[in-house]
């Protein structure tokens, strides 16, 4: 304990030395003065102090932890309570039922502006189950993810300012459109290895907002498009609030879509074959799974789903510029993947929620949102790397019924 | 010369460079119906890398591998990638086990029927008559070979939760769920203790008796090598040096020779 | 002739400071295998320790060269802490964790680290003081190449030499060779694997402030978000020279700093990005080992 508390002196000794020029020096250029924020060191220190407390108890911790995994006493023999949730029929039906009312009455209760958070931040529950499957499942770490999601909203945006096409028509092609831009951009980039591939995507996704930024003629530029028509309604004339509260609801009937869909998916040949690829490519191939169409798959899925969010937030917004689609996009839904737990679809939905509707509530945070995005994934890849909720296994049932099938 | 009427494998001068270097020089074999043949030789002899040229993983720099399907055409199959080598019928196994390692065991039995299922994304997500007619066999396909291989118990287990003896013989239950007619095994019973490696002496005859898949074998373990293989070829730096019945090359001096500091006690 | 010449010369200077930081990740690839996509943000961090210090000297009244001097000087040092403790909290946790999860750790990092300035410091850029006097020898050419320039030239030449030495000669460059080549052995035959990580990260740090403290005295102005765009270009050209490789990662940040100059100049400014991404996927698509790197066949 004092060896513990001694070590933590050094530590946060370190941390005052090291965010010094930083976090106490605030130097103005132009009147010449230079601001001293003492303040500032005494609350690094105490940060520092407690932080490197709970983060020795917390090494201790994982350590104790894989030394029992390799010991064979898995963590899953005590199912945690999320876990048993998710598989006891007598508990997850009520609850079920409870989550449908409670989106059902949620924009009957809350006012528009609420409501519109809710439907940003369903946009990106879907944005996070279609890059989940990309990167969770098919283990592609895509950081330009953003673009196709820019894809489907300026197909709309360009579309209607064009042609006057409607929200429905564009829909599907902006869906379809992601899923092209994915297959087109998969190609080239198929044979990458993971790290490689990373940055590739971030080029992509780069690129894609610098051409949207210069093609005047086509996207309008920085200026971006105004006035897109928000969903129709067999032409229904709606009010602003009635608009919302549709679109509100058009968005969980996305979700629910989203969900039975990647579902199906998980649990088939293909989701396997995804799976698989992560785990080993060689090996994948070996067992004649063929690469260039399962990664293709993979991405071309992924970015439908940004497609058709793209078209949606369009739609929300009637108004889209290229600073919607920058990298802070990309790594926000890749840290809702990361935090919800790879492949694990309800923690991403979870995540997505969380990480979209905190910063709206509480203001004080919305400032540090960035800051926390980066040390949680931080923070999970080492603490946490299966998520907040790992993903659930399915079973599958044969011939032969073992008699822990029976009790699970 | 072996007998070529129920050749499966045909392997003509084949020949691997890495830059400057020869890993296999001019190798030829052949693999017929029935047959347990081993390719042998000490470390660094180039077998692996054999494996790798016949499997599609590499291209073989000169050479022809040929397969004679049974009741289908014969193909040249240099140069295909090793997907394709699966779906025409030749399946492997890796020296260093390389099983899917956060995926159950069943499921990754699971993965060996992708190359014998056809459903696509579309088909997945309607659920239709025929993807859940295919899923169905594959769970039942894949749960027989677990019993056949003594793993069904472990079925909802993870692979890398597995005993290393175990993840072997995972290894050859994934691939033999891709139905293949040539089972190649890349040094199957390396790590094993010699009660393991008498139960997969045994399961080798057995896949080649019941579920008359041929097999060629890469295999350090003397014994069970010459305990079941008909014919062994024997590689050294990548030249293949000997080849014929267990007798004949336990006999071969240049066996002998290249063996001596190995274990020549079988 | 003269605008190429005055292309050739912004290409090089440009393709300079890509080679200070492209080294960081090129020697850390090397070793770990990893993007360390928070290099970019050291190099940030080393630009904003060296305005702040020159701020604080200046207004204290000190002069001319000893600012610079100092000014450097201080931000390496941070630099060398920052890249050392990051390493320590981020990466060593999860050395032998699969592939993708140091990956993430690291542009978690990367976001962290940009918006502790942005909030310790500020949103807004800041104006770099000109830390590098004008030479007068220089005049007759200011036009093609100023003195700033000059120095950006002249001091990459001297670190990189300097860092080619180190890594060929001295002892802990030996073990660092020893650790890329294979680390388990390395570690069995003595050498402090974790060590030589750090250290590791140490040196690619201090380049990267060098880098920073170029630039910022350079274009004469920081903000917290220039490390992001420094970071993927300085690992383009290091992808372009063959990753892992020292020269390789120098030649690379010259062709591409060239590319995007040439790029800017004769075709449009708003695109050079563009160029720079395109010449990264082509070079991964037609020789992914680099312009020096050698083809590796991954074992089976």
């Amino acid at each position: 304990m004092v060896d513990n508390i001694k070590r933590s002196l050094l530590v946060a000794l370190w941390f005052v030395f090291l965010t010094f020029p930083l976090m106490v020096v605030k130097v103005n250029t132009l009147k010449s003065i230079v601001e001293w924020r003492w303040m500032n060191m005494l609350w690094v220190a105490i940060g520092a102090f407690a932080l490197s407390l709970v983060w020795r108890w917390a090494m201790a911790r994982r350590q104790l932890k894989s030394k029992k995994a390799e010991q064979g006493e898995d963590e899953s023999v005590k199912a945690g309570f999320a876990t048993r949730l998710m598989e006891d029929p007598k508990l997850y039906k009520p609850a079920l039922i409870v989550i449908a009312l409670a989106t059902i009455v949620f924009p009957l209760v809350v006012d528009i502006y609420q409501t519109n958070i809710m439907v940003l931040a369903l946009i990106f529950v879907v944005l996070g189950l279609g890059l989940n499957v990309t990167v969770g499942l098919a283990g592609l770490l895509d950081l330009g993810y953003v673009a196709f999601f820019a894809v489907g909203a300026y197909t709309y945006g360009v579309l209607n300012s064009f042609y006057g096409l409607g929200f429905w028509t564009c829909l599907p092609i902006g869906g379809l459109m992601g899923a092209l831009f994915g297959i087109a951009l998969g190609f080239p980039i198929l044979r990458l290895r993971g790290d490689y591939l990373a940055i590739v995507t971030l080029g992509f996704g780069s690129i894609a907002k610098i051409v949207i930024e210069n093609w005047e003629e086509v996207f309008n530029g920085a200026k971006g498009i105004a006035g897109i028509p928000r969903p129709g309604f067999f032409g229904a004339e709606m009010n602003i609030t009635s608009a919302t509260t549709y679109t509100y609801y058009l968005m969980i009937l996305m979700v629910v879509f989203a969900i039975f869909i990647t579902n199906r998916l998980k649990d088939s040949r293909i989701g396997r074959a995804w799976m698989a690829l992560r785990e080993d490519e060689i090996a994948c191939v070996a067992m004649g799974v063929d690469m260039a169409k399962t990664k293709l798959g993979a991405y071309a899925f992924g970015a439908f789903w940004a497609g058709l969010a793209g078209v949606i937030f369009a739609a929300r917004n009637t108004y889209i510029n290229p600073n919607s689609f920058t990298f802070m996009e990309s790594a926000l839904v890749l840290s809702i993947v990361v935090m919800g737990g790879m492949g694990s679809i309800i923690g991403v939905i979870i995540a997505a929620l969380v990480l979209i509707l905190m910063p709206e509530y509480l203001r004080a945070f919305s400032e540090y949102r960035m800051l926390m995005f980066g040390a949680v994934m931080v923070l999970m890849m080492i603490f946490r790397p299966e998520g907040l909720i790992a993903n659930v296994r399915r079973k599958y049932t044969g011939r032969k019924v073992t008699t822990e099938d029976a009790n699970a | 010369m072996p007998e070529t009427n129920n050749t499966l494998l045909e392997v003509k001068n084949l020949t691997m460079d890495f830059g400057g270097l020869r890993a296999v020089d001019a190798v030829s074999l052949s693999v017929s119906a029935g047959e347990i043949v081993a390719l042998i030789g000490p470390n660094g002899a180039g077998k692996t890398t054999f494996f790798n040229c016949v499997t599609g993983i590499y291209k073989p720099t000169k050479g022809d591998v040929l397969v004679h399907p049974p009741e289908k055409k014969s193909q040249k199959i240099n140069g295909f990638k090793s997907n394709r080598v699966t779906t025409i019928g030749m399946a492997r196994t890796f020296q260093n086990i390389r099983l899917f390692q956060n995926m159950t065991v069943l499921e990754n039995v699971m993965i060996g029927r992708h190359c014998r299922t056809t459903t696509n994304i579309v088909g997945a997500i309607l659920r239709g008559k025929k993807t859940k007619r295919q899923e169905r066999e594959t769970v039942e396909r894949s749960y027989e070979l677990l019993e056949k291989v003594g793993l069904v118990d472990d079925a909802d287990e993870f692979a890398k939760n597995l005993p290393y003896g175990a993840q072997r013989r995972l290894e050859i239950a994934r691939a033999m769920a891709t139905d293949p007619f040539l089972l190649l095994l890349d040094e199957p019973a390396a790590g094993m203790n010699p009660q393991e490696t008498k139960d997969l002496d045994e399961l080798i005859v057995r896949i080649r008796d019941t579920e008359k898949i041929a097999i060629l074998l890469i295999e350090h373990d003397m014994k069970l090598v010459m305990n079941i293989s008909d014919r062994i070829y024997v590689m050294e730096y990548g030249k293949e040096i000997a080849q014929g019945a267990p007798m004949d090359i336990r006999n071969n001096p240049k066996v002998i020779e290249a063996y001596l500091g190995e274990e020549t006690d079988a | 002739m003269e605008y190429f010449l005055e292309l050739s010369s912004s290409g090089l200077v440009r393709g300079s400071i890509y080679a200070l930081i492209a080294l960081g990740y090129t020697m850390v690839y090397g070793i770990i295998q990893l993007i360390n996509f928070a290099h970019g943000e050291i190099y940030m961090i080393g630009a904003f320790v060296a305005l702040i210090v020159s701020g604080v000297l200046t207004i204290y009244g000190f002069s001319g060269v000893s600012i610079l001097i100092l000014a450097a000087l201080i931000a390496a040092i941070y630099a060398a802490a920052y890249g050392y403790t990051l390493e320590k909290i981020a990466y060593r946790p999860l050395r032998n964790a699969p592939r993708l999860s140091p990956l993430i750790s690291a542009i978690g990092m990367s976001l962290f680290l940009q918006n502790y300035v942005l909030l310790a410091q500020t949103p807004d850029f800041l104006r770099f003081p000109a830390l590098i006097p004008d030479f007068e020898f220089m005049e007759p050419i200011a036009h093609i190449m100023g003195s700033a320039e000059l120095v950006i030239l002249v001091t990459s030449a001297i670190s990189m030499v300097g860092l080619t030495v180190l890594i060929k000669y001295t002892r802990i460059g030996k073990a660092m060779r020893a650790t890329q080549q294979d680390m388990v052995m390395a570690r069995l035959v003595g050498v402090n694997v974790d060590n030589v990580i750090s250290v590791t990260f140490i040196i690619g740090s201090v380049l990267a402030a060098i880098g920073g403290v170029l630039v910022g005295s350079y274009i004469g102005q920081i903000n917290f978000y220039i490390g992001f765009m420094a970071g993927v270009k300085a690992f383009t050209a290091a992808v372009l020279g063959g990753i892992g490789n020292v020269p390789g990662a120098v030649l690379g940040a010259l062709v591409l700093g060239l590319t995007e100059a040439y790029a800017a100049g004769y075709i449009s400014s708003a695109y050079e990005d563009v160029f720079a991404f395109g010449v990264l996927v082509l070079i991964l698509i037609l020789r992914p080992s680099g312009l020096l790197g050698k083809a590796v066949k991954q074992k089976v």
